[in-house]
């Protein structure tokens, strides 16, 4: 068992994931950012590393995965960074970003480096399930490196039970079909389309992603699904000037009440 | 050896569906009914009544005689620059705004890098009365004003990708983002071979009307309908797939996919794919893309803004890696002297795409009673300006 699979057999409600762009706002900042985090109460995290090409993400995303690649950010670099990061980080830690890079980096090298630097999953949007099963699965599971899905209002169930039965961590439930950065909006609409989830009593928890920002919208998430992830709002913390740990701290205090 | 797509999507160890599951359901629907659509009996006249009423088809296959004088040997030019709109980008939006119809889509968006494509799409959707959103490039919006102003004449909502570098590769990241976020209503008009499948097949599908009317013309006007060589340029690929598409199959027609090498393979302002590339996922397909050694990819380069794309579709992939089709570059000059001779020679003024394929012509050993088709992908109006700048004009 990981300690993404340990954290969601001791907690159940009211986790909280936060993501940030590795490499952003500078180049060594991404460790420091993981150990002020944990400080500050966040249940697990996930660090993306950039690409280019980012459809997936809003502006907020964009810029940052740009700015940290004019930086020198690659997957050897953030490895790297990450070498000593069980000697100061207990909490889960998810990598985040393109299939393309992880091709490139080679996939074996990339679960085997993983599983070195204290890597528990990882989060690949444009990673098509049926790929991922035939070419990734068995690695991923030699090395124990989950692997998380996303899942959308258009999904269908006959998918979400295949996804369920690939899945050994947590489904990631995108609170709308749309690329980061939105503002949730919980109507009746997504109320429904998360009370259908949730009634699918699903083997993984759930994770409501995609549009979280403030206390409210984490709450709100809270109600269907054991937590709920930050990224953009989160994002938009580090740009801000100032001493990016009294930053965070500030930022997390709003969700630790 | 199948050079084509295969029930997974793949052609060899290329294509797939490498797409974020927030398009799955599209991409989906696509794949279930694309065949089915396209197959059926009013699909089929539809489109070809329009091919031949609106756009003007078949377009002529031209034996260039003082072209073919200089070579050596027969050079046909398949007249894709007499169709509406001024290139072969026509066919392919006809299909797809068809086949958006019959999938009870209002919302048309696309991407377009010269602005080729996105007048294509903007003309068909003023033809069927369905909005038109397109994603070009900031950097392109300003080099190419005429064909802009073209499609905000025909009704489109043209919208600067201010991304990435701003140009057709970001322009793409934005009409998929726009796709993920209008999951319903709305249906994509890829302008090229590339993207998740089934887009590269359809696309090759609907843009093999030129290699179907070369065979016929080519039987009509030779006796035979093989060619020794068929030949086209290759950004993303859409005029080359379609141009290859019935002599795919005909192992003794030699394919030649001219791909732009800009001020030189080597100086780091080309785009030349295969030769620079490596394979990788770009807009959803495995293919062979230009990228960092760390997976990022690299800005290409071209004069010819329709060939300014760093990757290939996945099939030029494995044409390419199976060695069926044998690709080769050009560079930005060569291609506009090219341009220029056969604007002399023949009194057509050719795009600058297309102007690469003939410019290979150099480089060929052709004997006396070879028969070559060129495929003239579009007409070079939209150059003119670059044409009178390179030649002081």
């Amino acid at each position: 068992m990981n300690r993404l699979q340990q954290l969601f057999k001791n907690k159940k409600k009211n986790i909280l994931s936060i993501y940030y762009t590795a490499g952003y706002p500078n180049l060594n900042d991404t460790l420091q950012i993981a150990e002020a985090l944990e400080k500050s109460g966040a249940d697990f995290l996930e660090i993306g590393f950039p690409y280019s090409d980012p459809v997936a993400d809003g502006p907020t995303i964009q810029a940052s995965s740009k700015q940290s690649l004019d930086q020198g950010m690659t997957l050897q670099v953030l490895f790297d960074q990450l070498k000593d990061l069980r000697k100061t980080v207990t909490i889960p830690i998810l990598l985040m970003g393109y299939v393309n890079p992880v091709l490139q980096y080679g996939v074996e090298n990339f679960c085997k480096a993983c599983a070195e630097t204290g890597i528990d999953g990882c989060i690949i949007p444009d990673l098509p399930m049926y790929e991922y099963e035939e070419m990734y699965h068995t690695c991923f599971e030699e090395h124990g490196v989950s692997n998380i899905f996303l899942v959308t209002p258009q999904t269908s169930e006959e998918r979400i039970r295949k996804i369920d039965g690939l899945s050994n961590a947590f489904i990631y439930l995108l609170s709308s079909a749309a690329t980061t950065g939105k503002n949730l909006d919980v109507s009746a609409d997504a109320r429904a389309y998360f009370s259908r989830i949730k009634a699918m009593e699903l083997n993984n928890p759930l994770m409501i992603g995609f549009g979280i920002s403030d206390k409210k919208t984490f709450d709100s998430a809270n109600e269907y699904a054991s937590g709920a992830i930050i990224g953009s709002a989160f994002v938009k913390v580090l740009a801000a000037n100032g001493d990016i740990e009294e930053n965070i701290k500030g930022f997390m205090k709003e969700f630790m009440g | 050896m199948s050079y084509f797509v295969n029930e997974r999507g793949y052609y060899g160890d290329f294509g797939g569906a490498y797409i974020p599951e927030m398009l799955y359901p599209n991409v989906e629907e696509l794949r279930q009914q694309y065949l089915n659509i396209i197959h059926d009996e009013s699909f089929q006249h539809e489109f070809k009544a329009l091919l031949k009423d609106y756009v003007g088809r078949p377009s002529p296959l031209y034996l260039a005689k003082r072209l073919s004088q200089k070579y050596g040997a027969n050079i046909f030019l398949k007249r894709e620059d007499l169709n509406h709109t001024g290139a072969h980008k026509i066919n392919n939006t006809i299909g797809q705004i068809l086949l958006a119809e019959r999938l009870g889509k209002k919302r048309i968006i696309a991407e377009t890098g010269a602005g080729q494509h996105g007048v294509a799409t903007a003309t068909v959707c003023a033809l069927r009365g369905l909005e038109c959103v397109v994603y070009m490039g900031e950097v392109d919006i300003k080099r190419q004003a005429p064909n802009v102003a073209r499609m905000k004449m025909l009704g489109a909502k043209v919208v600067p990708a201010t991304s990435g570098s701003k140009t057709l590769k970001d322009a793409t990241n934005e009409a998929m983002r726009d796709w993920i976020n209008n999951p319903i209503d709305t249906h994509y008009i890829i302008g090229s071979v590339v993207g998740p499948h089934p887009y590269p097949d359809m696309v090759s599908i609907f843009q093999s009307v030129i290699s179907e009317e070369t065979k016929k013309q080519l039987l009509e006007q030779t006796g035979k309908d093989q060619p020794d060589y068929v030949m086209a340029c290759v950004g993303g690929g859409s005029n080359a797939a379609g141009m290859f598409y019935h002599f795919i199959d005909d192992e003794n027609v030699k394919l030649i996919a001219v791909e732009a090498a800009g001020k030189g393979v080597n100086s780091g302002f080309s785009a030349a794919t295969t030769l620079l590339g490596k394979e990788g996922v770009l807009h959803g397909s495995r293919s062979i893309l230009m990228q960092t050694p760390d997976g990022q990819v690299v800005e290409p380069h071209s004069v010819s803004a329709g060939l300014d794309y760093p990757g290939i579709g996945p099939q030029h992939a494995h044409l390419f890696k199976t060695g069926r089709g044998k690709y080769v570059s050009i560079t930005d000059d060569e291609s506009l002297n090219a341009g220029l001779l056969l604007t002399q020679l023949e009194g057509i003024i050719p795009a600058i795409e297309s102007a690469h394929a003939l410019a290979y012509l150099e480089y060929m050993d052709l004997k006396a009673d070879e028969n070559v088709v060129v495929c003239l992908s579009g007409r070079g109006d939209k150059d003119m300006e670059t044409y009178m700048k390179h030649f002081n004009l």
